[in-house]
């Protein structure tokens, strides 16, 4: 492959890494702008739906299977959640609720650790979507990535006509500017709330059961892209779809092109020994100095939705 | 004519399709107390936080003792000697009556960049505050949570707060707001013993207050000002009487 | 706040902590000066993130890698071979103040939830930093050989010297943050945390206190990083992972984040809790998240108020 060719590969790597981004944060902007809440434990609903799948896949030896039931199932796990903690928190604090999501995510890990072991479990690419495809004249690329990017775009398309052509969408976008003013609407604030948390917590599982058989599914899985999807929420607005949106893309992109790319463009203008120690440690670096020149430059964001 | 303390110039502030302040020009005289009065929603909150530099005017500019301070961000327009009081109290809730005011004689003094000495004992900082809040009638309470003090109470420090400062300028954003008979004649008394002391904007709905204490009024209808004199021209106003003054006396 | 209640607890306590070593001693039971070390060195970090979390009123999920950062200055240094003591303290007070000047310069204008994801996002990047450095163990870390060298006669080596070096610096620490915080800094800083609008309007130039607690908070952290290098020989990112901020946070809100002493209080119940649940079971963190979850719902004011007398039930304006 010529450099172009990698430059295409890791650009289709970052857009596909963007769209779980997308997935994952889509649901923790919408509980974050419209319910208020800091849900940490956001994480550990992605990491549940990856070992539902993970284990029914194994069980009935179809992803497409696993991928019905663990939907489901993992929602049933967040509404239980909702219901004995997070229904608490509402009207806490962002601290109280940091504090006690963090409590989830240490039980909800260790139960995971109980319940399947501390082995990671893996899963396999359904078989209608193996191998690779042909993109250009030998450019090969797997099938069930470029699978994950149309499905992230649907997800996106199909969040655009919910939120922007629906009645729920309409009390989603006025929950997320103004809650109260919905509240005194007569607007069931709660059959909202549970709504838009079953819509995050669903997506959120999507996300774990998509990525399951890229990555490996472990306990704990969910903290680091928690911690991303926090930068891309930062960076996007809080309570915007189309502020994850297009966050999710652009952290998607600089970090994977950065990782593949940074050492090597050090490397030509620099000692191979420092480029070497350098340049992954800069890559990683990369999404948090983007981070912090939108915020410098936008402190509520690309897209804000809250008149704060 | 002595040069005004403060100047106005063509201020306008839009908020969306709501013109807050269209075209404001207003002037405020040194030792006066000037009243800016109007029926809710004309802009005056607004006028009064363009002044202060918590909100950014669209166009128009403003002078504080000749000087431009349009651009002047607003920790520093209160070092120039700009003070104010919010229309919803907004003091210390979690500190005393005494730090409340003391914190605000601190900051005045210059920077807060000390951090051995005991704030609390030094007497260059709570011997103002405790005159201050003598002059607001607060003395017996200074030791009292800011959060256990009555309304009344709660405004008069407000105002002692804007006082430690020792402004030229007072911007009053309705003082008199949600007291009772006892607590507004006492503001009345309060305020009128600042008169000549310190140069005072008054916001007010409080007709008794603002016909007993103002040298001059102003009235403001949809952010634009219709009438500016003398109370006596003002009361005779039939345009004003009509706007506003017809409503004169009824509760906010 | 700053009452005489919290005085007594305070030097009740230490003097307790003072006899530590002689009733470990005493009773054949060395262990303990190496656990109760390490308490008061917790202590002395969750002391630094209550400077801004409980005065300032800025939470912040990142000031483990403050604490990170005294553990790679000592270790790092001491691992190349330079063992003085003030090298040491040099390296831990720049790095960490350096550190906590670039962060907090882009943290600090924000505020509420975004400083916690930010603060949070920041901490994590320097973890990956360390991750990477693979020449200094990466992921698993290093060991090293060697001390801090103060003088001769201070041999950190020694269990009980180190305890007492430790119980010095805490006492010192929380004598000179007592300082702080009742003096003209600490009551602007409690102006800002209490009515942020009204600081500024009356002329307070909101920023840069802001950035001075954040600094000073996170070179408190660096030392009791410094100290910790001492007492495991051990440097690893694992210390600045994510985690460890949300220990922090957690003693910090178990001890009481309205008091100077009560950090200490929380980093104390908080190691001693995980002993016991670890001495039960090898899953004792399916007992500490609900056991968390329960204070922050229930307790939230912390162990500082629940001793008796009872204390200044006090509402402190929540974040965000």
């Amino acid at each position: 492959m010529n450099s172009w060719t990698l430059v295409l590969v890791q650009a289709l790597n970052g857009l596909q890494f963007g769209m779980m981004l997308f997935l994952f944060a889509a649901g923790l902007t919408l509980v974050l702008g419209i319910m208020n809440l800091v849900n940490l434990a956001h994480g550990s609903l992605y990491m549940l739906g990856a070992f539902f799948a993970a284990t029914l896949q194994h069980w009935t030896g179809s992803f497409l299977i696993a991928l019905a039931l663990a939907l489901p199932a993992t929602f049933i796990a967040g509404a239980v959640i909702e219901a004995l903690v997070l229904r608490t928190l509402y009207v806490r604090d962002h601290l109280d609720q940091v504090l006690a999501t963090f409590g989830l995510i240490l039980f909800l890990n260790e139960l995971v650790r109980i319940v399947w072991g501390a082995t990671p479990l893996y899963m396999s690419i359904p078989p209608a979507l193996r191998g690779a495809v042909a993109l250009l004249p030998g450019v090969e690329y797997p099938i069930y990535r470029l699978a994950l990017i149309a499905l992230g775009l649907a997800v996106a398309l199909f969040l655009y006509v919910l939120v922007g052509k629906t009645r729920l969408g309409m009390l989603i976008r006025a929950g997320a500017s103004n809650r109260e003013m919905v509240e005194a609407l007569g607007v069931d604030i709660r059959l909202l709330f549970t709504a838009v948390f079953g819509i995050g917590a669903v997506l959120a599982a999507l996300a774990g059961i998509l990525v399951g058989p890229i990555l490996s599914v472990e306990s704990g899985m969910g903290d680091g892209i928690l911690i991303l999807a926090l930068v891309v929420i930062v960076i996007g607005g809080i309570g915007s779809i189309r502020g994850s949106f297009v966050a999710a893309i652009v952290v998607g992109l600089v970090d994977t092109m950065g990782r593949a790319f940074l050492p090597s463009l050090l490397a030509a203008v620099m000692p191979a020994v420092i480029a070497g120690a350098v340049g992954p440690a800069l890559a990683s670096m990369l999404i948090y100095v983007v981070m912090a020149i939108v915020l410098f430059v936008r402190p509520q964001g690309l897209f804000p939705v809250r008149s704060r | 004519m002595a040069e005004a303390l403060l100047a106005t110039e063509s201020l306008v502030k839009q908020f969306g399709g709501l013109c807050a302040t269209d075209r404001v020009s207003l002037e405020v005289a040194r030792g006066e107390v000037h009243a800016l009065i109007g029926p809710n929603g004309a802009g005056k909150t607004t006028l009064v936080g363009q002044v202060t530099g918590a909100i950014r005017p669209d166009s128009g500019r403003m002078f504080f003792q000749g000087r431009d301070i349009t651009a002047l961000p607003a920790h520093r327009r209160a070092h120039l000697g700009l003070a104010r009081s919010f229309q919803i109290s907004s003091i210390f809730l979690d500190m005393t009556a005494l730090d409340n005011v003391a914190l605000a004689v601190q900051i005045h003094q210059g920077h807060s960049f000390r951090l051995w000495r005991n704030a609390r004992a030094d007497q260059s900082l709570r011997a103002p505050a405790r005159a201050t809040l003598d002059q607001v009638g607060l003395a017996a309470r200074a030791d009292v949570m800011a959060a256990e003090l009555s309304h009344g109470e709660q405004r008069q420090l407000e105002i002692a707060m804007a006082l430690a400062s020792a402004p030229k300028l007072l911007l009053l954003d309705e003082p008199m707001a949600g007291m009772g008979p006892n607590e507004s004649q006492r503001m009345i008394e309060l305020l009128r013993s600042l008169k000549g002391k310190v140069t005072i904007l008054l916001v007010e709905h409080d007709m008794d207050a603002v016909f007993a204490l103002a040298d001059r009024i102003t009235v403001m209808v949809q952010g634009r000002i219709v009438a500016s004199g003398q109370p006596s021209e003002i009361r005779a106003n039939e345009e004003v009487r009509r706007a506003y003054l017809g409503d004169a006396g009824s509760p906010r | 706040m700053l009452t005489r209640r919290e005085g007594a607890i305070c030097t009740v306590s230490m003097a307790a902590l003072a006899l530590v070593p002689l009733l470990a001693a005493a009773a054949g039971e060395p262990f303990y000066i190496g656990f109760v070390a390490r308490i008061m060195i917790f202590g002395i970090a969750a002391v630094g993130l209550n400077f801004i979390l409980g005065f300032g009123g800025m939470v912040s999920f990142g000031h483990a890698a403050f604490v990170g950062l005294g553990v790679y200055a000592v270790g790092l240094a001491v691992h190349h071979g330079v063992s003085d003591g003030f090298v040491h303290l040099g390296l831990v007070v720049a790095l960490s103040a350096f550190a906590a000047f670039v962060i907090g310069a882009v943290c600090v204008r924000t505020s509420g939830l975004y400083f916690i994801m930010i603060t949070l996002a920041f901490a994590q990047f320097l973890y990956f930093v360390g991750v990477g450095l693979k020449q200094y163990g990466g992921d698993d870390g290093l060991t090293f050989r060697g001390r801090s060298d103060f003088a001769a006669w201070l041999d950190l080596a020694d269990a009980v010297t180190f305890y007492y070096f430790v119980w010095a610096i805490l006492a010192a620490v929380l004598f000179v943050v007592y300082r702080f915080v009742q003096s003209r800094f600490g009551m602007a800083l409690r102006g800002i945390r209490s009515n942020e609008q009204r600081i500024q309007g009356l002329g307070l130039p909101v920023f840069r206190y802001r950035l001075a607690a954040f600094v000073i908070s996170g070179v408190i952290c660096g030392i009791a990083g410094a100290l910790l290098a001492n007492l495991t020989q051990f440097v690893s990112p694992a210390y600045l992972h994510w985690t460890r901020s949300g220990d922090l946070l957690v003693m910090v809100i178990m001890g009481g984040f309205a008091s100077v002493f009560g950090p200490v209080l929380g980093a104390a119940l908080l190691l001693v809790l995980e002993e016991l649940l670890s001495s039960y079971t090898e899953h004792w963190q399916l007992l500490l998240g609900p056991i968390l979850i329960l204070v922050v719902l229930f307790a939230k004011q912390g162990l500082m108020s629940a001793l008796p007398p009872a204390g200044l039930q006090f509402k402190i304006r929540g974040h965000g």
